[in-house]
């Protein structure tokens, strides 16, 4: 149905072009036009001159030089010869007949979605009426807390409703109502922490870290500590991420339902239990996460690789990065990314000689050497 | 479906206005009348299918359909309809939308009304539209598409900024758009000109109508907003100087010196350049506006998407429009034939000094607009250019128009008389003294409000002094017996210019009048009383209120002239829970020609508030005279010599008349 109305828009298109096309042309030519103006400005003058609108010298000084206009105008231009004309015509009947469908089919099938159909909100109700209720529902909370704002118990209610419709933002807000109208507990600290985590479309951000430290005083709360390891993972520490699950893995009290799902995602992790880590997978963390980019591809290929080969590619890289460092130790980002590797692959004294050459060579740069030291502390190498 | 054939249709209509681009110019160079034929058939299916696609976003934001992007981003299935429908060009990619739909509403409103045109400048001016209307659809469809689609359709929009959830968005953009656009036309007839080579009276009598219809939407556009900033902001002011505001004020200023200049231009062939290069400039004034706001060089209220790539887009659209027509111009600038000659002082003088004023004006607009940004750019400097600097500048240069005005309007064609134009305005002249005196006498104040009001006095009465000799020639009884019937036979042409201009000086008045204002910034508490200008305002409470999307708190408070009750005014504050904004609503009671005006901020719990109290006499004036010019610009439009059709019949007469042409 859809392409048959985009055929027939196509073909109205086509045929306001093809139709004057065809007719015999019934315009205004110039010298017609030019005629007609001037002999309405004469009239106009002498219709003043008579009512009284301007003075006799007035009118006879104007009508003179309409009228001298009038006499000046050039001979009109020939019309082509009708031949000539007619192939011009042609050609631009063809041209358009090929042109504006390709083009328009072209370009909409670049920028178009044919296939999506139109979504208006009253169709999408009826379809789902647990949605509509969904929907009732929200709107008579949220005019309940407009009438009272003070009432932190609807904004509790409220905010997993907006987490399920996909409105981070709002959920977050709502938490952050709650936490503010009836004090902060370490289960609404969390929750709003993971509100925060939607809003930024599951970046840990600094603000939901703080919140979640401040969550984890209360160790049997699982979810302060699983999003912790979350930070320490997207922050490229994957030694503390794995770390802190594990620990929480280990203190759960029986089996709890998402522990299956903590465990296969720490086996996904790069370098999983007794795999030797790799300095680009370990940098690249979050983009083996989420699985694009050359360098995952690269991460994904050496996970593969049986475990001899993989640790011997590793470490030929490693080394091989070594080498280039000690050619050239100017490399700040180069630096940081063995001083990694090293500590991933659980050799803290190469790691240190690693920080310490780093140091020497970029003695000069002070930025640098904070980058250098602060990454030392980090990995818990200094002292 | 019907979205999707919406975005089609608009594919389509650039297929269609390219091809509009090259056809009729091509006809109008080798001289084949079919090919120039094509122009208006396509003009006006271009606007079908814009019209088409323009009403398929409108359906998708009524209907709240959140699979599309722009309806997520502006929407909320709880707004008003009102809001909703006003909501598509409340965006950047609606926005643009209505601007190409005026675009291609303006070029079959050409293709409709002038059948009397010459085939080939119909032809070019057409072509020229369709490659703006090109332009700006590519721009559309790479760039800011409303047609974008989302693979997951949210449940709820994030709703429309509060800003601009009230009427006057669905007023102001479409007129000022109507104004903005409407200048594309007067451009196109300039370019068209300058293809054909052919600039002359005739030129000038079919572009004028043009010009003076996108004046007229100008004008009004540009007051509307005003008044909605004034009651909306809740600062009190109306004008603010700011460079949006200013980007629809540099066109205003050009058209208008435009819209003289053609008038020169008709009716003596003079002025030929300068009309064209005003044509031009008009324009490329409305698209550095479009650029400003659109790119996000500026951050306003109206810059609702800042987008590198858009602007770049539109810079580029920007240098080949205005660059490309100015190369034209000095190509065939150099060709133009001299037009009729007249002396320094006459009617033909002082437009061109009223154009220069204009054009004056507008560049120190410009550069106060553009100074700051530029300045930005070089050094990363930061100076903002205020309404210090435009009060200084502006008003010494505007001064002088005004006093001119009346002047200019009794003067003679080609030569006039000055002394004897300054007699025929002698009663205005008193009139604007006395009335100085009178003021100065009555409310003293300071000088300036007394000064401007006289001269508002002088050009209300000076702009009907020409009409009033015309009407009562000779004087005595039987000129008065005559009046009537002279007024039936005077072109309205005649009363629209009286009106257009004393339009301005009631517009001036009401400007004047604001410095004999008073205003009051102070804390309330129910139950408190505050003194403004000739009123008692009792602060009486405050109370909630529920919105269809909002919540407000209103302030109500009674006002008293001598313990007699006038009116009640209701000032809030609006909260919307969708985008967690606040918004101030003015409360105004319109008392004679002035108004009160009051706005509240910080409801405090136990019911203070702070407000912001003005009175300010004749304010109301100030929009009352934009209505009047645009009054008077209506009067001159449908004036014979401005009829859009009007040359139909007569070239129907001479066509069918034995002419030596045909």
């Amino acid at each position: 149905m859809l392409w048959v109305i985009f055929a027939i828009l196509t073909g109205f298109a086509v045929l306001s072009i093809l139709w004057p096309l065809a007719k015999t042309p019934r315009g205004v030519s110039r010298g017609a036009s030019d005629i007609a103006f001037y002999k309405s400005q004469l009239a106009g003058i002498e219709r003043d001159a008579v009512q009284g609108l301007m003075t006799p010298e007035d009118a006879q000084g104007a009508s003179a030089e309409a009228a001298r206009r009038l006499m000046a105008l050039a001979e009109p231009p020939l019309e082509r010869s009708v031949a000539g004309a007619g192939r011009a015509v042609r050609f631009a009947s063809i041209a358009v007949l090929i042109f504006v469908p390709a083009l328009a089919l072209g370009l909409y099938s670049v920028i178009g979605d044919p296939a999506r159909p139109d979504l208006p909100l009253a169709a999408r109700n009826e379809a789902s009426p647990a949605r509509m209720d969904l929907m009732a529902a929200v709107a008579k909370i949220e005019a309940h807390i407009a009438q009272n704002p003070d009432d932190g118990r609807a904004y509790e209610v409220l905010a997993p409703v907006y987490l399920r419709m996909g409105r981070g933002n709002d959920a977050a807000q709502a938490y952050a109502a709650a936490l503010r109208l009836l004090g902060q507990t370490p289960e609404r600290l969390a929750l709003y922490g993971e509100a925060l985590i939607y809003a930024a479309n599951g970046a840990v951000t600094e603000e939901a870290r703080k919140i979640f430290e401040a969550a984890a005083k209360d160790p049997s709360l699982a979810k302060p500590r699983f999003f912790l390891g979350l930070a320490a993972a997207q922050d490229g520490d994957l030694l503390r991420a794995r770390d802190i699950w594990e620990r929480l893995l280990a203190e759960a009290p029986d089996n709890p339902p998402w522990a299956q799902a903590l465990r296969e995602r720490m086996a996904a992790m790069p370098g999983a239990p007794a795999a030797a880590q790799n300095e680009s997978a370990a940098r690249d963390a979050p983009a083996v996460e989420g699985g694009s980019g050359a360098k995952a591809n690269l991460a994904a290929k050496i996970q593969a690789m049986p475990e001899a080969e993989r640790s011997s590619a590793i470490r030929g890289m490693v080394d091989a990065l070594a080498a280039r460092l000690a050619q050239n130790g100017q490399d700040v980002d180069g630096w940081l990314r063995l001083v990694r590797a090293y500590a991933v692959l659980r050799e803290p004294d190469k790691a240190r000689a690693a920080l310490v050459d780093a140091k020497r060579n970029l003695a000069n740069d002070a930025t640098a050497i904070g980058r250098i030291e602060a990454l030392g502390r980090e990995l818990g190498l200094e002292g | 479906m019907i979205v999707e054939t919406g975005h089609y249709a608009l594919v389509l209509a650039l297929a269609l206005a390219l091809v509009n681009s090259v056809l009729p110019i091509w006809g109008s160079v080798t001289g084949d009348r079919r090919l120039m034929a094509v122009a208006p058939s396509v003009a006006l299916m271009g606007f079908g299918l814009v019209a088409y696609a323009f009403f398929a976003l409108t359906y998708a934001h009524v209907a709240s359909d959140f699979s599309l992007a722009n309806v997520v981003e502006n929407s909320h299935s709880a707004k008003p309809l009102i809001y909703k429908i006003s909501g598509v060009w409340g965006n950047h990619e609606g926005s643009m939308l209505l601007w190409v739909l005026v675009l291609a509403l303006f070029a079959a409103a050409v293709a409709l009304f002038s059948s009397s045109m010459p085939d080939d400048l119909r032809a070019n001016v057409l072509a020229v539209q369709s490659w703006i209307a090109s332009a700006f659809l590519l721009f559309i469809l790479l760039t800011s598409n409303p047609f974008a689609r989302l693979a997951n359709a949210p449940a709820e929009g994030n709703d429309l900024n509060p800003l601009l959830q009230d009427p006057g968005l669905a007023i102001h953009p479409p007129l000022l758009y109507l104004g903005y656009v409407g200048l594309s036309i007067t451009y196109s007839f300039a370019a068209a000109a300058l293809i054909s080579g052919r600039i002359d009276a005739v030129f000038a009598r079919f572009v004028r109508p043009w010009t003076l219809l996108a004046w007229i939407c100008l004008t009004l556009g540009i007051a509307m907003g005003s008044y909605w900033a004034y009651y909306t902001l809740g600062w009190g002011g109306f004008w603010f100087w700011d460079p949006v505001e200013n980007a629809s004020l540099m066109p205003w200023l050009a058209a208008t010196a435009l819209l003289h200049c053609t008038a020169v231009m008709e009716k003596r062939e003079a002025l030929k350049i300068w009309t064209i290069f005003l044509a031009i400039l008009a324009f490329s004034l409305s698209l550095i506006g479009t650029f400003l706001v659109r790119s996000g060089v500026l951050t306003s209220v109206h810059a609702f998407a800042s987008d590198p790539q858009r602007g770049i887009f539109i810079l580029l659209i920007l240098v080949v429009f205005i660059g490309g027509s100015l190369a034209l111009f000095a190509w065939r600038a150099g060709g133009l034939k001299q037009g009729g000659l007249f002396a320094p002082v006459s009617r033909e003088g002082a437009l061109v000094l009223n154009n220069l004023l204009l054009t004056t004006c507008c560049a120190t607009v410009f550069i106060g607009t553009l100074y700051p940004l530029a300045l930005e750019a070089l050094t990363g400097e930061k100076i903002s250019v205020g309404p210090p600097f435009f009060n200084l500048t502006f008003a010494p240069l505007f001064a002088p128009l005004f006093v001119l005005m009346p002047i200019g309007q009794n003067l003679a064609w080609k030569r006039g008389d000055f002394f004897g134009a300054a007699q025929r305005l002698i009663v205005a002249i008193g009139a604007g003294l006395i009335a100085m005196l009178a003021l100065a006498a009555w409310r003293g104040g300071p000088v300036v409000s007394v000064v401007l009001s006289g001269l508002a006095i002088y050009v209300i009465v000076g702009s009907f002094a020409d009409l009033g000799r015309r009407l009562f020639v000779g004087g005595g009884a039987t000129a008065i017996m005559g009046a009537g019937q002279r007024a039936l036979r005077l072109p309205r042409q005649a009363f629209g210019t009286a009106f257009a201009h004393a339009g301005l000086g009631v517009t001036l008045l009401g400007l004047a009048a604001t410095g004999w204002g008073a205003e009051k910034i102070t804390a309330l508490r129910p139950g408190d009383e505050v003194e403004i200008g000739p009123y008692q305002l009792t602060f009486e409470s405050v109370q909630p209120r529920a919105g269809p999307n909002f919540a407000e708190r209103i302030g109500r408070t009674a006002i008293r002239s001598s313990g007699v009750l006038i009116a009640t005014i209701e000032p809030s504050t609006r909260f919307y829970p969708a985008r967690k904004m606040n918004r101030s609503e003015a409360g105004i009671a319109t008392i004679g020609l002035g108004q009160v005006y009051m706005s509240i901020a910080d409801v405090a719990a136990n019911g203070s508030v702070n407000a912001r109290v003005f009175w300010k006499p004749l304010v109301s004036l100030i929009w009352i005279g934009a209505l009047i010019m645009a009054f008077g610009g209506c009067l001159s439009l449908s004036d014979r010599g401005f009829r859009i059709g009007v040359a139909r019949r007569a070239a129907k007469a001479a066509a069918s008349s034995p002419q030596p042409a045909e």
